[in-house]
């Protein structure tokens, strides 16, 4: 009779989640004690990705820590890429070419439709619609073909020089950005008839994983997942930067701050980013084109031979045709997308190979503790990164090595309040609520 | 003069080797242990544009016991270098391993003290794709050389 009426004890268990779990994409651990099936609490463990981003930037010139930033968020490499050299040119004074300004505008927006498709495919997936991944996966190889055209490479890209990008965009660029523009808006439309009215994935996302706006204030989360939880912030609008402030777009924001405002959210986006895509096309200046070319074309090894031979007095003025990963960097194109700065900027392939005023600017930047050297001092500068704001906060000393390279990730502070979108649902609501988080565990850990 | 059944592998046990080789190959379920970049190309490989799944590798198992190849894909830390030695050694055999992309290989331009410099220093690895991250074509042809290597060998029977 006693032991009938005593109240039985609950106890509650404590299970690991990761770091190697299909549906952490990404490695972080998480330890949750659960009462039942019900999360009460839960710690993330980070660091599992440490690669040592900041010691690696700080024993590399400022060049060559260009391709370092490209792996921190791998998903959306070009916005980092800009970040980091946008840092450096704003400690060395420097202003883009406005055709570069917009360069770097369109191809920021194509990497956040990138980021956005994968994670709203990743999460649709483990809830259940592969249909959705696939789709978005077939989506973003058609613009990760735009990249690779324009950058030579798929995903790390390292673009962006620091005064410029490396190269002009390739001819009937503008042909092939629209065709893919209109297949992923395609495929938008066709994924967001697959879920955003679908009763299964409502179910799953509706009101699960709220972020409410003080906790997203107080944590300083900032990004796509702020923005669903209804603080209009975005750095594009607050702090404007290439040419953000002359481009048209809107910021979307969310009321309850829960997945599926999250998801929509970035659908949204989405739909923004092509229309800034859109407007920089149409708007883009050419920039200046040297036109004193006499047009005939040259081999870069042909310019070479010649100017063994001293031939070098016609040299300037010759339009050159280099090898394919030049492309784009002969001089009518150097011009348009890097700035007139001896002191950052590589000479074009004709000036190095044609006469000793450009060899000797090559050499000099290109030669060991020579380089870049920006002036003594610190800076700050943020972009608008797929998940939130990106920031650099660079230190100089005035030599060729950066002295710190520090990086705001945004991913960092949504791991800090993570467990107050865990905490108090249930165990399978881990997964979709971690997914539209889009932890990057790149600029993670870093 | 007829070989006796004890000097070597007679006609019935190496065509049944021959057959289960094949048929292996074309049966491979991974296990892809994603960490970083790669794992972005690997997702662009496993989904519908370039389709795994006409390698007969199509299904990925998220449990080791179920699994015979162990993808590494991307960069391995120090701190994960433990969790990826027990997911190894909770395979069943037969079980292969490739390491996806050059971090994997020789750790890549992370030479520095947070990285494992190649996951050969902490299990065998059978094929190597190279590349930061290699394409999906690369992945692809790294796909096929195992299977190669899978029909080949000698079988566990």
């Amino acid at each position: 009779m006693e032991a009938a009426t005593a109240t039985r004890e609950t106890r509650s268990m404590l299970v690991n989640i990761g770091p190697s779990h299909p549906a952490m994409h990404g490695v972080i651990r998480l330890v949750t004690e659960l009462e039942g099936e019900t999360v009460i609490r839960t710690e993330a463990e980070i660091g599992y990705l440490h690669r040592a981003f900041e010691k690696s930037c700080e024993n590399s010139t400022w060049t060559q820590a260009i391709p370092y930033p490209d792996r921190l968020n791998y998903v959306s490499p070009l916005i980092n890429n800009f970040g980091y050299c946008a840092a450096v040119e704003k400690l060395l004074g420097i202003e883009t070419t406005e055709r570069c300004k917009y360069i770097r505008v369109l191809m920021s927006e194509i990497s956040r439709i990138t980021d956005h498709l994968t994670c709203i495919g990743a999460s649709a997936m483990e809830v259940g619609a592969m249909t959705a991944f696939l789709y978005f996966i077939k989506a973003r190889e058609f613009l990760y073909e735009i990249v690779e055209e324009v950058t030579g490479a798929r995903l790390t890209i390292s673009y962006r020089r620091i005064g410029g990008v490396k190269a002009d965009l390739p001819e009937g660029f503008a042909q092939k950005l629209e065709t893919a523009l209109l297949k992923v808006e395609k495929e938008l439309y066709e994924v967001d008839k697959l879920l955003t009215r679908n009763r299964i994935f409502v179910d799953r996302m509706r009101d699960v994983g709220v972020l409410t706006r003080e906790d997203a204030l107080g944590y300083s989360i900032t990004g796509p997942m702020a923005r669903a939880s209804g603080i209009d912030y975005d750095v594009r609008k607050a702090f404007p930067y290439f040419v953000y402030d002359r481009t048209e777009f809107d910021v979307p924001l969310g009321e309850r701050g829960d997945n599926y405002d999250r998801y929509l959210v970035r659908m949204e986006e989405m739909r923004q980013s092509i229309r800034i895509i859109r407007q920089a096309m149409r708007d883009m200046p050419g920039g200046p084109i040297n036109v004193d070319s006499s047009g005939k074309v040259v081999e870069s090894f042909e310019l070479v031979d010649q100017a063994k031979m001293g031939k070098t007095s016609g040299l300037v003025n010759i339009v050159t045709t280099v090898e394919p990963t030049l492309d784009g960097s002969q001089r009518p194109f150097h011009d348009r997308v890097m700035p007139d700065e001896k002191r950052v900027v590589l000479p074009p392939k004709e000036d190095t190979y044609g006469n000793i005023e450009g060899l000797m600017n090559h050499f000099k930047l290109i030669m060991d503790s020579h380089g870049i050297r920006p002036p003594k001092g610190d800076t700050y500068f943020a972009v608008e990164g797929a998940n939130g704001e990106l920031g650099f906060y660079i230190v100089s000393d005035g030599k060729d090595r950066p002295y710190r390279v520090r990086v705001r990730p945004p991913c960092f502070f949504a791991m800090a309040g993570l467990h107050k979108m865990l905490e108090g649902y249930m165990v399978p609501d881990i997964v979709p609520t971690f997914g539209s988080i889009n932890m990057i565990a790149g600029e993670l850990d870093r | 003069m007829a070989t006796a059944p004890s000097e070597g592998p007679g006609f019935f046990t190496s065509k049944l080797e021959r057959v289960i080789g094949w048929a292996r190959k074309y049966s491979i379920f991974q296990y892809p242990f994603v960490t970083a970049c790669c794992g972005m190309e690997y997702m662009a490989t496993a989904a519908s544009h370039y389709d795994v799944d006409r390698f007969g590798a199509g299904l990925p198992r998220f449990s080791p016991r179920q699994a015979d190849v162990l993808f590494v894909v991307g960069t391995i830390s120090h701190k994960i270098a433990p969790v990826l030695y027990r997911v190894y050694e909770q395979m069943c055999e037969p079980k292969w391993v490739v390491a996806f992309g050059v971090c994997t290989c020789t750790g890549g331009f992370y030479d520095n003290y947070a990285t494992v410099q190649g996951i050969d220093t902490i299990i065998p690895v059978d094929v190597y794709i190279p590349g930061c991250p290699p394409r999906p074509e690369a992945v692809l042809d790294g796909l096929m050389k195992l299977q190669a290597k899978i029909e080949n060998q000698k079988q566990l029977l």
